[in-house]
């Protein structure tokens, strides 16, 4: 492609990639039109812009096409996937409405303006004649034309999209910075002296996880059966497995002020048809652990809430 | 610096018949391909020398065909799809990831002007005159498949094994540009064929080291190698971004991953080592070591050595930390970078002004050198609060000891400790410790001891 010097009209081999890339990067632009999935939206953006890549290589300024492969294809629409990720991946239009008839005016006035800017394209360069780059690549290439006219002709306008840049980067920083006393933050080193110079240097107790629970709520049990409220974490309400096999003897339980809801749980209460391990996985058996202890039944959390988390693996909605 | 009749340029591609652009594409398949199964094998080799162990050495001779059999075997297993995946997205991911690898190969130079059947053409599939930069695209754009993989597999681990690699990717591929514009900037072009050319005399991993070192470091970021490996951190993410492929998909992970480092090992040996060039002792003895198909031998040689280099950082460090590693990146790596490239246009400006190289060296590097080490002699101490609590801080006594003082000894059991009974097993007597054996065997009951 390099040494194309089809300079008046298209040779063969570019009308043959026109022809294939065209509608690639077609279909890619409806596709994000038209995906429900914000990342399968995002992906048909990047074949869009990666065939505008190609054509760029095509019309002989490899330079530009590289730098529309490298910058938009790897840099900026990774960042959008990344953000898109983190937003999570069930997060799919909703096929509601919100505002009244608001698809069919957008449909008409999408192609309304697709035919408005089609059409004035289209008339404008009816009459352009076929140019080409090689007269411009010829002295020195294409790099170092793009190179002069950047840095000559254009140097305000760069030197301004640099400035902007640097402007959104610097707001970036204010807008997410966290400000820090001197030596509050404390080293990796003063960290550890601390653990170890502290009551307890060794780690946290897991949490007790059963072969019938699968929830880091379940609390570890300390030799005598009561249950080691270390082991789990602050931010969980701890739920008793109660299966009569595993000795748990809660008359053993050490009242802890804003957990007593918890050590109430009788291991009777549990047997016949509430015992978690007869009940296939999912939130119904969060809730069936859940079930002896009553008195905590209006505390519990809503177990569709827990499903709509980032990526949830271990809980799944059926 | 006149270039040899053999060194091909610009002019030179573009011209070959359609059967011999086939050839050299099927050639570069291959090359990659046997290169990767034999990398998997080398790479235990060595790294099993360097602990002392004999590696692979059951399949084929010598254990050379162990990672051709693990190829088969994992073709051959079954796959299993997760049930939340997004499957075109999962199915596409290992595409992306692998079809990148071998793109970048392309424009890697494997030797000068040979007569291939009567055609005299490079030995090289194709060049441009921003050769390096497409490399630099294929890379970014592997970054998808091992996004997408991370995303679509539905997961916990692999998402952020995913997002992990995107970030540090991101980051070290900035650094990666960094340490190339040097050496477009000393070439004056883009084209790898042109840059072998212009390494004639001397190599760029050279004339250019604190360059060559920032990519060195740089793509073992980018190919997610150790001790940079943080997307796949075992310990960490179970198997990070691949954790929920099996069976061909995950082979062309693997497969992506290896050959990714093939390919930076090849442009290392390009843009630093010379290229396909016979190092100094030999082609000065050798008048024909540079021409013909033996260049070929010597670029293998350096990318061997570049590949060995990988494998033994990854026989040597532990994995960072993840913000470690951030930290590096753009606090060291990028400013470093910029700060080299400065000095390189400076130089590069000042000797087109016409002042040769020792007047530079003289009276710019020397003074400012100067400068530098003295200013750094000067800079007041600030040792971190972590080092002087050092010293003014006594360690307490361990508690716990044996002895009634209790200072200093190591901490053991009490000598009258009494352990519980099992609430299972209620039909034992209790434990105690043998030492201790005031409590008569016939008193407590089982179980009454609480």
């Amino acid at each position: 492609m390099t040494t194309l010097a089809a300079a008046a009209e298209l040779s063969r081999s570019e009308t043959v990639v026109f022809w294939i890339l065209g509608p690639i990067a077609l279909a890619g632009a409806f596709g994000t039109v038209l995906a429900r999935n914000a990342i399968h939206s995002a992906l048909f953006l990047v074949m869009t812009m990666a065939s505008l890549g190609a054509f760029y290589f095509v019309l002989e300024a490899p330079f530009l096409g590289v730098v529309q492969i490298i910058v938009y294809t790897g840099a900026i629409m990774i960042l959008f996937l990344f953000v898109l990720m983190l937003v999570g991946r069930d997060a799919s239009d909703s096929i509601v409405e919100t505002l009244r008839g608001q698809r069919w005016a957008a449909t008409l006035f999408g192609i309304g303006f697709a035919a408005l800017a089609g059409g004035g394209i289209y008339r404008a360069l009816d009459e352009v004649a076929l140019v080409g780059l090689t007269g411009v690549n010829a002295n020195g290439g294409n790099v170092l034309r793009i190179a002069e006219l950047t840095f000559t002709k254009y140097l305000f306008a760069f030197e301004l999209t640099s400035a902007l840049l640097i402007t959104a980067a610097v707001g970036a920083m204010v807008l997410t910075h966290v400000e820090r006393e001197p030596g509050e933050r404390r080293g990796q080193r003063q960290l550890s002296k601390d653990r170890v110079r502290s009551a307890r240097p060794s780690p946290l107790p897991g949490p007790g996880v059963y072969a019938t629970h699968h929830s880091i709520a379940t609390p570890a049990l300390l030799p005598d059966g009561t249950v080691a409220q270390e082991s789990v974490s602050r931010l969980v309400e701890p739920v008793l497995p109660a299966e009569p096999g595993l000795g748990i003897r809660p008359e053993l339980e050490p009242a802890v002020p804003g957990r007593d809801r918890v050590v109430s749980t009788t291991t009777t209460a549990a047997d016949g048809p509430d015992l978690p391990g007869s009940q296939s996985g999912g939130p119904a058996s969060v809730t069936g652990t859940r079930e002896p202890r009553g008195a905590s039944q209006q505390r519990q959390t809503d177990p569709t809430a827990r499903t709509g988390s980032v990526g949830g693996g271990a809980e799944r909605s059926e | 610096m006149t270039p040899l009749a053999t060194d091909p340029t610009l002019e030179n591609f573009g011209t070959d018949p359609f059967w011999l652009v086939l050839l050299k594409a099927v050639f570069i398949f291959v090359f990659l391909v046997v290169m990767v199964l034999f990398t998997i094998v080398y790479e235990r080799k060595v790294v099993a020398y360097m602990q002392a162990r004999v590696g692979p050495n059951r399949t084929g001779p010598g254990g050379w065909l162990q990672s051709l059999a693990d190829g088969i075997k994992l073709a051959l297993k079954e796959e299993v799809i997760p049930a939340l995946a997004d499957k075109p997205v999962y199915f596409l991911a290992p595409v992306l990831a692998t079809v990148p690898a071998f793109l970048a190969f392309s424009v890697i130079p494997f030797g000068p002007m040979v007569s291939i059947f009567g055609t005299q053409t490079p030995l090289q599939l194709t060049d441009l005159p921003v050769g390096v930069l497409v490399v630099f695209a294929c890379s970014s754009l592997g970054v998808y498949g091992i996004v997408l993989a991370g995303w679509a597999s539905g997961s916990t681990y692999p998402l952020l094994g995913g997002l992990r690699s995107a970030a540090q990717m991101i980051s070290y591929e900035i650094a990666m540009g960094l340490s190339l514009v040097a050496v477009f900037l000393y070439a004056n072009t883009m084209s790898t064929s042109a840059i072998v050319t212009a390494q004639q005399d001397t190599w760029y991993g050279l004339l250019l080291l604190p360059s060559f070192l920032i990519y060195a470091v740089a793509v073992v970021g980018e190919t997610n190698r150790a001790p940079f490996d943080l997307p796949e951190a075992e310990s960490e993410l179970v198997g990070g971004f691949h954790t929920e492929y099996s069976s061909l998909k995950f082979a062309l992970f693997f497969l992506a991953e290896y050959a990714n480092m093939v390919t930076v090992s090849a442009l290392a040996t390009t843009l630093f080592l010379g290229g396909w060039r016979a190092p100094f002792p030999i082609s000065t003895v050798w008048e024909g070591a540079n021409s013909g198909w033996w260049p070929m031998l010597w670029f293998f040689g350096k990318v061997l050595l570049c590949l060995f280099v990988f494998v033994w950082l990854r026989g040597t460090l532990p994995r960072l930390r993840y913000d470690q590693f951030m930290h590096f990146g753009w606090k060291f790596l990028v400013p470093a970078g910029l700060v080299w490239i400065l000095f390189i246009g400076a130089f590069s400006v000042l000797r087109e002004e016409g002042y040769d190289t020792r007047q530079i060296l003289l009276y710019g590097v020397l003074p400012l050198m100067v400068l530098i080490i003295v200013v750094t002699y000067l800079w007041p101490e600030n040792g971190s609060a972590d080092d002087e609590d050092d010293e003014d801080e006594e360690l307490p006594p361990a508690r716990g000891a044996r002895g009634t003082d209790g200072g200093g000894m190591f901490p053991v059991p009490p000598m009258d400790l009494v352990v519980p009974p099992s609430p299972r097993l209620r039909a034992q007597r209790p434990i105690t410790v043998p030492a201790t054996t005031e409590t008569d065997d016939t008193d407590p009951p089982a179980g009454e001891t609480r």
